[in-house]
């Protein structure tokens, strides 16, 4: 019964101070005042089981992995190895599937140069799918993060295909009459967010994958904002590449992945080349390895690796889906606050509608950067400005926005804080 | 409520020149101009400039979006260039720089700087001098263009 209890109310307050007592940062003070930590979402902090596995690994294992016979290199490739290994199992995918990249941002930077390099002739037939050009279209939503857009942009000046957009609701939702609409016979990827990182909806990827997949165009997810929020399986969400950062689920920077059907990988043309993704090198061309190696050129990112396994192995013994009740209560918690002081305005879903743990708003009369200075005064850190998501403010009459993001170590104490923060912000600058 | 810091980097002299923005709103005959953005923020000024038949900067006037630092120095800034040559312009921003670097060591020289001086406590806040620097940032390439 009280395994029952906690699956259906996520995580309980006790159990978050012990999660609390694995962050080392949460016990230092900012100007004067325990640090109150919403800024999840650009980062999140990291757990002592997971710096300790970093620390480990350069104190006992380091070494260059897929190269050299000695003791330690073994090691370190079977720890590198096995490590994908657990960050595929938590995604739902197969380990041939799992592509080490920097970050999210590089993950999709590696699809945009593949689809390139197969547009000006690289990867033969099998990489036919990948190619662009004029009249063939690519199509993105207005909320996304500029991580998942400038790439697309870029890519289609290379290609001389068509960038096109799905607008938003009032609300924030993505426009599915006019991604019917948009999307077509001449659609050749579909490229969206799982969770938007300044409205903090879970966005429709069934609805959008159907409409992409019905006309034959690939599918890329930036899970960016989901994968460390709540349960994510890439298989049964049927996308064709996805993306995430390990640094925004309490692994180092550095480190980030790239899934993608192991199908497709397969025929995408390389991205970085050089060394450690060749099988055999002649003076003017070379062969290349199977995905993942082919797309992971020189030294790799080992430490982080293995620490984002270690990372993931937290989360999963926590549980994502209590993880995904937890932080739906605190966002539930923080746009009631909000929405309750006098001009303050939410951007994305309603008070009441689901959203994850994070909510950007606007305080009337007061600029974001003077709401997050008032709030870092009382050692509460916020994002603010345009997130690195311009269009989505542009949509809603704006130019920069407050959010509060929150994590499976935050506590409904820390956002009472912060709403109250709010409210008092708006005395000290005058509008009340 | 706020911090000593926090008070003095938002002293009541800055707040009511957010609010009043002096110069606020673009006029015609510049001699130049100039469009500056905080790429963090997108916090974002416009700034022209104004010469009498002398040549020397009669006013200016500007338009944006941004932060009370960001808006506030520019309403400062607009108090500051009446009648000033070129080079007396370039001192004041010069001198406005070093206050802004300062990390709070130096006062400002309120014979220079005016009601500028009163942001001498956003050099404390490494996070925030770009917003403080923006409109002289934008004055200075409007002299120049």
């Amino acid at each position: 019964m009280t395994i029952e209890t906690n699956i259906r109310t996520g995580l309980d307050g006790a159990e978050v101070e012990r999660i609390r007592s694995d962050f080392p940062i949460l016990g230092r003070t900012v100007n004067g005042h325990p640090l109150v930590y919403l800024d999840s979402g650009a980062t999140s902090q990291k757990p002592r089981q997971v710096i300790d596995v970093e620390r480990a690994y350069y104190e006992t294992t380091n070494s260059a992995v897929h190269r050299g016979a000695h003791t330690l290199a073994g090691e370190a490739t079977e720890l590198f190895e096995a490590a994908r290994a657990t960050v595929a199992g938590f995604v739902g995918a197969g380990e041939d599937e799992i592509v080490w990249t920097s970050n999210a941002t590089e993950g999709i930077n590696l699809i945009a140069y593949g689809m390139s390099n197969t547009s000006l002739g690289r990867g033969g037939a099998a990489a036919e799918r990948f190619r662009l050009g004029a009249g063939d279209e690519i199509v993105v939503t207005e909320l996304e993060h500029h991580a998942n857009l400038v790439p697309w942009q870029e890519l289609a000046f290379r290609t001389g295909a068509t960038l096109r957009v799905i607008g938003l609701d009032d609300d924030g939702a993505i426009r599915l009459d006019e991604a019917a609409e948009v999307i077509g016979e001449t659609t050749r990827v579909v490229a969206f967010s799982h969770v938007s990182n300044v409205l903090g909806a879970v966005n429709p990827v069934a609805e959008l994958t159907a409409l992409a997949h019905a006309v034959g165009a690939l599918v890329v997810l930036d899970a960016c904002q989901s994968a460390p929020h709540l349960p994510l399986d890439l298989h049964a969400l049927e996308v064709d590449f996805a993306v995430f950062s390990g640094h925004k689920m309490l692994a180092p920077t550095g480190i980030g992945v790239l899934y993608g059907r192991s199908e497709l990988l397969n025929a995408l043309p390389p991205f970085l080349t050089g060394g450690s993704m060749i099988t055999t090198v002649g003076l003017t061309e070379s062969e290349f390895l199977p995905a993942p190696l082919r797309f992971e050129a020189g030294t790799q990112r080992v430490s982080q690796a293995i620490a984002l396994a270690a990372a993931v192995d937290y989360l999963g013994a926590v549980g994502m889906d209590r993880i995904e009740l937890w932080e739906a209560e605190l966002g539930r918690r923080l746009v009631d606050g909000l929405t309750g002081i006098p001009g303050v305005r939410v951007l994305g879903p309603a008070a009441g509608a689901e959203r994850v743990g994070l909510a950007s708003f606007v305080v009337d009369g007061v600029h974001a950067h003077d709401v997050g200075q008032f709030l870092d005064d009382r050692g509460i850190a916020v994002r603010v400005g345009h997130h690195c998501a311009q269009p989505v403010h542009r949509r809603f009459g704006v130019t920069a926005t407050t959010r509060a993001s929150g994590y499976l170590y935050t506590t409904p104490d820390e956002i009472d804080l912060a709403v109250q923060a709010v409210a008092d912000s708006r005395r000290f600058f005058g509008v009340v | 409520m706020a911090s000593r810091e926090l008070e003095s980097m938002y002293q009541q002299v800055i707040l009511d020149h957010a609010k009043q923005k002096h110069g606020f709103g673009l006029r015609d005959g510049a001699s130049g101009s100039s469009h500056q953005i905080n790429p963090t923020c997108g916090d974002e000024v416009t700034l022209r400039v104004h010469r009498a038949s002398d040549g020397s900067i009669e006013s200016i006037s500007w338009e944006g979006q941004g932060c009370s630092i960001s808006t506030a120095s520019a309403s400062v800034l607009n108090d500051l260039v009446h009648e000033l040559s070129d080079a007396e312009a370039t001192a004041r921003i010069q001198a406005f720089r070093e206050l802004m670097q300062s990390k709070g060591a130096i006062e400002g020289d309120e014979e220079l700087l005016g009601d500028a001086v009163a942001l001498g406590g956003v050099s404390r806040y490494v996070t925030r001098i770009k917003c403080a620097m923006l409109p002289w940032v934008a004055f200075e390439a409007a002299l120049a263009s």
